[in-house]
């Protein structure tokens, strides 16, 4: 059975239930706020993932466990691997002939924090957000309806399609019976033809079913715009509780550029 | 599962500095914006329905691998492929729509880093993909596997093309030295690009044989265009490349002029947008002058797109078409 992908964690805490469009805006400027802290700002780390601790144990999420996830994204830290040999400066030398820069070591230990530290806010912002809440304040944020639409919609049949695509996994698994110790299939061409031939199946499926869903569509009475209810206003109360974590990132990101750098 | 966040080029939130970022969703959204007015006159009201479910269909195709060797597969990112299906433009917001929801659901690839994120993988990926298949179809000219040999080509540069603006916006930012980091990042999508290649083939000639009606030849007006477009990102990053590099000596009057100390005659423009092509505020050097040079190839083209479209808001307006 294909598997619900929805990293939505339903839920009452005050993070669940703040306003999804002050969600959306102060996840994208802690993400910001964070990628201007400069590097040698150390004590700048902590402090903002204090901030993220705090937001963390707002929506009843234990620090450990967001601190785990936000490390998904470490792997792509084999991109800046190569820093700690190449930046000029003083460095440590290591048996071997190899040298460790000071520089390059600091700006690639402050990469991996910056990168640990988004991956968790944009998680928080997923983890505390229902998909039709995010579709809707993305909407009510002023990005393109068009494209609002089809970000709903993709969602929407991922998980049927995703579905068409595990049959069609599974039928190629039951067609490959191979005996042990001995090479399975055809060539690396044939098996490529053959995953082409699937998504050349999977892709006719999808269309043909666009055109259905289409069909569906006008019978309803679409006349080519999504109708969406009129996003109700703001309250003060809201944009307030967005503004507390917008100030605590102000208040590191200027002692960073300030005393700590 | 432990290589896949590496080869498959969606940059995470930490790797790209602040100005690169931003830089790289203004230019994602003029491109963006462009496309969603191109689709709109040419799908019309299908155009949600068509290309939100096409967008789920890359997504599931995704899932869809072979073994290569070693433990490892080869998959499919799909821009050449829908672009050959759709044309570049609707291709280019479905794979917007692609990387979005990766980012935004999934956090695969960062939510400010998604600027340029869309920009590899949905818009250069599928304009210059486009532009090589539309260009080799045409070489190769009556030959009877023509689609497919320019489809292959066009999937192998575009997966290339967008490992190394990947490895370059990723130099920009300091995050990764340039000459490690495009070789290694052109080499591995070397091979990824073949195993994209085979799939784009074996998807368009799945579909030739069963619903030929959907593929025909590329339109001389949309082929065109995206050569058009193809060639300038291409030339835009060709220019990032080389400006770190050149070397410090100012263009070549201004060398003679030195020489001959005549340059205090020179006068300063009226305006200085952006003096000596640097940004002000910026320190780093080679960071400022790219960022110029990416704001100033903006500038040009937002005047090629606005020029045309000022002067036909003169001619008398066209009677759209409803349904």
């Amino acid at each position: 059975m294909y598997r619900s992908f929805e990293r939505y964690q339903p839920g009452q805490s005050p993070l669940h239930r703040a306003d999804p469009r002050v969600k959306v805006v102060v996840t994208f400027a802690l993400i910001g706020g964070i990628a201007l802290t400069p590097t040698h700002a150390w004590p700048a780390y902590p402090a903002l993932w204090t901030l993220v601790a705090g937001l963390a144990a707002l929506a009843r999420f234990s620090a450990w466990r967001m601190a785990r996830l936000g490390a998904v994204a470490l792997p792509f830290m084999l991109a800046a691997l190569p820093l700690l040999i190449t930046v000029p400066g003083p460095a440590w030398t290591l048996g071997g002939g190899i040298a460790i820069s000071q520089a390059g070591l600091a700006r690639f230990v402050a990469i991996l924090l910056k990168s640990w530290l988004s991956v968790q806010v944009a998680l928080l912002l997923t983890m505390t957000t229902s998909f039709a809440d995010l579709v809707w304040a993305l909407g009510s944020l002023r990005v393109p309806g068009t494209l609002v639409a089809l970000i709903a919609f993709m969602v929407r049949y991922s998980t049927t399609l995703g579905e068409e695509a595990e049959r069609l996994l599974r039928a190629r698994a039951a067609r490959s019976a191979h005996a042990e110790g001995r090479p399975a299939g055809g060539t690396l061409f044939w098996r490529a033809r053959v995953a082409g031939g699937m998504v050349g199946n999977l892709f006719l499926r999808s269309y043909e079913r666009s055109e259905r869903v289409y069909a569906a569509m006008l019978a309803r009475g679409y006349a080519g715009e999504m109708r969406r209810l009129t996003p109700p206003p703001l309250s003060w109360r809201a944009a307030l509780a967005g503004a507390v974590p917008l100030l605590w990132l102000g208040i590191v990101e200027l002692a960073a550029m300030l005393w700590w750098q | 599962m432990f290589l896949k966040p590496i080869l498959a080029m969606h940059i995470p939130d930490g790797f790209l500095s602040a100005p690169v970022a931003i830089v790289g969703w203004l230019v994602t959204a003029v491109l963006v914006g462009l496309a969603l007015r191109e689709v709109r006159d040419r799908l019309g009201d299908r155009q949600i329905p068509l290309m939100g479910v096409l967008a789920a269909f890359v997504f599931a195709a995704q899932m869809i691998n072979f073994p290569v060797a070693g433990g490892t597969s080869g998959h499919l990112i799909g821009g050449t492929l829908v672009a050959v299906l759709l044309g570049p433009w609707a291709a280019v917001l479905v794979m917007t729509t692609v990387v979005a929801v990766q980012a935004l659901l999934f956090q695969d690839g960062g939510l400010l880093a998604l600027g340029f994120n869309v920009f590899n993988m949905g818009i250069l990926a599928v304009f210059v993909g486009y532009a090589v298949y539309v260009w080799a179809r045409r070489a190769l000219g009556a030959q009877p596997q023509a689609m497919l040999i320019a489809a292959a080509l066009g999937a192998w540069v575009s997966v290339e093309l967008a490992a190394m603006a990947t490895a370059l916006e990723l130099a920009i930012s300091g995050t990764s030295p340039l000459d490690v980091a495009l070789p290694a990042m052109a080499g591995i999508h070397a091979l990824i690009g073949i195993g994209e290649a085979l799939i784009t083939v074996g998807a368009l000639a799945f579909v030739r044989q069963t619903r030929p009606d959907l593929l025909g030849a590329p339109s001389a007006g949309v082929a065109r265009q995206s050569a058009l477009i193809a060639a300038g990102l291409v030339i835009a990053l060709a220019i990032a490349f080389a400006s770190p590099l050149a070397d410090a000596d100012p263009d070549g009057l201004e060398r003679v002029a030195e020489d001959k100390a005549f340059i205090d005659k020179a006068e300063d423009p009226v305006y200085e947008v952006l003096p000596d092509y640097t940004v002000p505020g910026i320190d780093d050097e080679a960071l400022t002058t790219i960022i110029a040079g990416v704001i100033g190839v903006l500038i040009v083209a937002g005047i090629g797109f606005a020029v045309p479209r000022l002067v036909r808001l003169n001619a008398p307006e066209k009677v759209r078409q409803q349904q």
